[in-house]
């Protein structure tokens, strides 16, 4: 499909737009329908469309399979994270309230974060999968 | 003591799986696993002496009450099976310190040991949670982290039967998962405790029954009880020897407890009564017993025969559970303790031998006992712990289980005991034949290469690992304070509540 000039404009154009709407989903997830795990198959679906378009090894270039590795477990460490400094700022594993200085501050700020990592380790995590799928060669 | 070492249970591992998972180094990889198994002992040691007297630990997730929130509700039950999963943990994590690098792949020493942990923080998980939606996330953490573990044995049967116990793991899981809808949609609740006190308000539903025998035959699956038990032997005989260590003496346990939270806990036990499921259960760990003891007779390979010693042990605890007086009771309850121990350091001794030999086939092990002594002196007493031989930790549970049957009459139970006691002679005897008996023949070593001095003698953190399972045996069976205390108080708890049958 690399020859194919309009898939290629198409697929250039159409890239931004999906990571930009996987954001808004992400970050507006908790004011309207959205969150992390949306997001994350959204902002996968951006790259798998670029690697379907240019070949894997372009989308190798552009997001490398280390840092896949290093993302998927950078969100689930994000999440975790946030229980346990709620626990160190003397609330219960996840209790956000104890994060900001009011309450509803604080579930704002926790909710954020935890979606974010959610949004991370889903986006890698399908990624990889993609990656895992198509190559048919040894990992590394 | 403070109510925030509960949680730690579950973010001990939580946090350091993903880190592990980074890392290639096997030195690495180990440290991080050893130091969550360690800790998660320690825990649930501090947590069980907590709770041993029959109280409560309470510990509220994100700060919201229940019954809209999850809530962790530890008594003496959650903390002994908390500390059954972290005991094996340990004793695995010594045995894989020098069997690992032989069975896995080099690329793979930090997934797999990250896989591991997650399996332990599941299992874990589920030992402590008392939410059932909470308990399901809990049970496919650790299924899914098992089918993973499970398919990076050594031949590449491995995968087949990761694939047929994933199917069959997930198609436990969704019927499991589609009794909590229907029980929710009939009560409105996930909070099992809660769900148990408004239980008589939407009892007549007919939801609700379908929803329990969803919820049965799901967790039939995951514990493999007896017709149900099909993907054990090819899951735990062509796994790598850690995983069928770690996940024959806990997986199937803790789906036992589930099992023993939902017929007592969460559905009265007059109301699975009325449906005649103590002697359905009756029937299927009697037939339990004599079907996987006869199966695991006619094995030929040691990995094999005792997965299906499994499916027997399983039905023992079953119909312990099925006997509903406080004999059965305790003695299924010592019996997920004791068959663990059993299991595990049997595991571990097979683990030795196909680290030595590249076989665990009895017919390529012929007269291999005199090689390694102290190996199948390990072997040997751990089998006559699962024959239930005087002053081993099998005869303690037997013994409870025989008082309770005869306790309440039924002497088809007493029958199929002492039947399924001999043919666990006949089996273990099959393995001490083949060991010690067979004339000894040239032995036959596969895939070794030029200068590999593994094969002298046994490591010793497997030999380590194999003696503190083997001295369990034998110190429980002599010493069952820890093990009869806890039961007792687990029996009293689970009966008290409930009208006597």
């Amino acid at each position: 499909m690399i020859n194919d000039l309009i898939l290629r404009v198409v697929t250039k154009w159409l890239s931004p737009i999906i990571i930009l709407f996987a954001l808004y989903v992400q970050f507006h997830g908790d004011y309207s329908p959205g969150g992390g795990f949306q997001a994350g198959v959204i902002f996968s679906t951006a790259i798998l469309l670029y690697a379907l378009t240019y070949g894997l090894d372009a989308a190798l270039k552009v997001i490398p399979e280390t840092a896949l590795r290093v993302a998927a477990s950078f969100g689930v460490l994000l999440y975790g994270g946030v229980g346990v400094v709620s626990m160190l700022l003397g609330g219960n594993f996840l209790n956000y309230s104890v994060l900001a200085d009011t309450p509803l501050a604080g579930q704002h700020i926790g909710i954020i974060v935890i979606e974010l990592g959610v949004g991370i380790t889903v986006a890698a995590v399908m990624i990889l999968l993609f990656f895992t799928f198509s190559r048919r060669v040894d990992p590394e | 003591m403070n109510e925030q070492l509960t949680i730690l249970l579950v973010v001990v591992p939580l946090m350091i799986a993903p880190i592990t998972a980074l890392f290639k180094s096997h030195t690495i990889s180990w440290i991080l696993t050893a130091i969550v198994s360690l800790t998660s002992l320690i825990l649930s040691f501090i947590i069980l002496f907590d709770v041993i007297d029959g109280s409560h630990v309470i510990y509220e997730l994100g700060g919201w009450r229940p019954p809209w929130g999850i809530e962790y509700k530890i008594d003496s039950l959650n903390a002994f099976i908390a500390l059954i999963v972290s005991a094996i943990a340990c004793l695995s994590t010594i045995f894989a310190w020098q069997s690992v690098p032989k069975e896995i792949n080099e690329n793979n020493y930090g997934l797999f040991y990250a896989a591991l942990q997650l399996c332990l923080l599941g299992l874990l998980g589920i030992a402590l949670t008392g939410d059932i939606f909470n308990l399901f996330v809990f049970l496919e953490i650790s299924s899914l982290s098992s089918y993973a573990l499970i398919s990076m044995g050594r031949s590449r049967k491995a995968l087949t039967a990761a694939f047929s116990y994933l199917i069959l793991g997930t198609i436990g899981a969704t019927f499991f998962l589609i009794g909590v809808g229907f029980l929710y949609a009939a009560s409105g609740s996930l909070n099992i405790a809660d769900i148990a006190t408004r239980f008589s308000t939407f009892a007549d539903m007919q939801l609700v029954m379908t929803g329990f025998i969803f919820i049965l035959l799901g967790l039939g699956l995951k514990a493999a009880i007896f017709p149900m038990h099909s993907w054990l032997p090819n899951a735990y005989g062509h796994a790598p020897s850690v995983v069928s260590i770690f996940l024959s003496a806990t997986a199937t346990k803790v789906s036992i407890y589930v099992l023993i939270r939902v017929l007592f806990d969460l559905y009265p036990v007059a109301y699975w009564q009325a449906l005649l499921l103590p002697q359905i259960l009756l029937v299927l760990g009697c037939v339990g017993v004599i079907y996987g003891s006869f199966r695991a007779w006619q094995q030929v390979e040691l990995k094999r025969l005792l997965a299906f010693s499994s499916v027997a042990q399983i039905g023992y605890i079953i119909i312990g559970i099925s006997l509903l007086n406080n004999d059965g009771i305790t003695a299924s309850v010592m019996h997920l303790f004791n068959h663990a121990l059993i299991k595990a350091t049997l595991f571990m001794g097979a683990g030795i031998i196909l680290y030595r030999t590249n076989t665990t086939k009895l017919s390529e092990l012929r007269g291999f006992g005199g090689s390694m002594p102290w190996t199948f002196a390990a072997i040997v007493l751990a089998g006559l712990s699962l024959i239930g031989v005087p002053g081993t930790v099998g005869f303690v549970t037997k013994w409870y289980l025989l008082s309770g049957a005869i306790a309440q009459g039924k002497w088809i139970v007493v029958v199929a005991i002492l039947a399924g006691s001999v043919l666990a002679i006949a089996y273990v005897w099959k393995i001490v034949e083949a060991m010690y008996f067979n004339s000894k023949r040239k032995m036959v070593i596969q895939n070794v290469k030029i200068g590999d001095i593994n094969l002298a003698k046994a490591p010793f953190s497997l030999s380590l690992a194999l003696w503190i399972g083997a001295a369990g045996c034998l110190y429980f069976g002599l010493y069952t304070e820890l093990p009869y205390q806890s039961a007792q108080s687990i029996a009293t708890a689970l009966l008290s509540s409930e009208v006597a049958p």
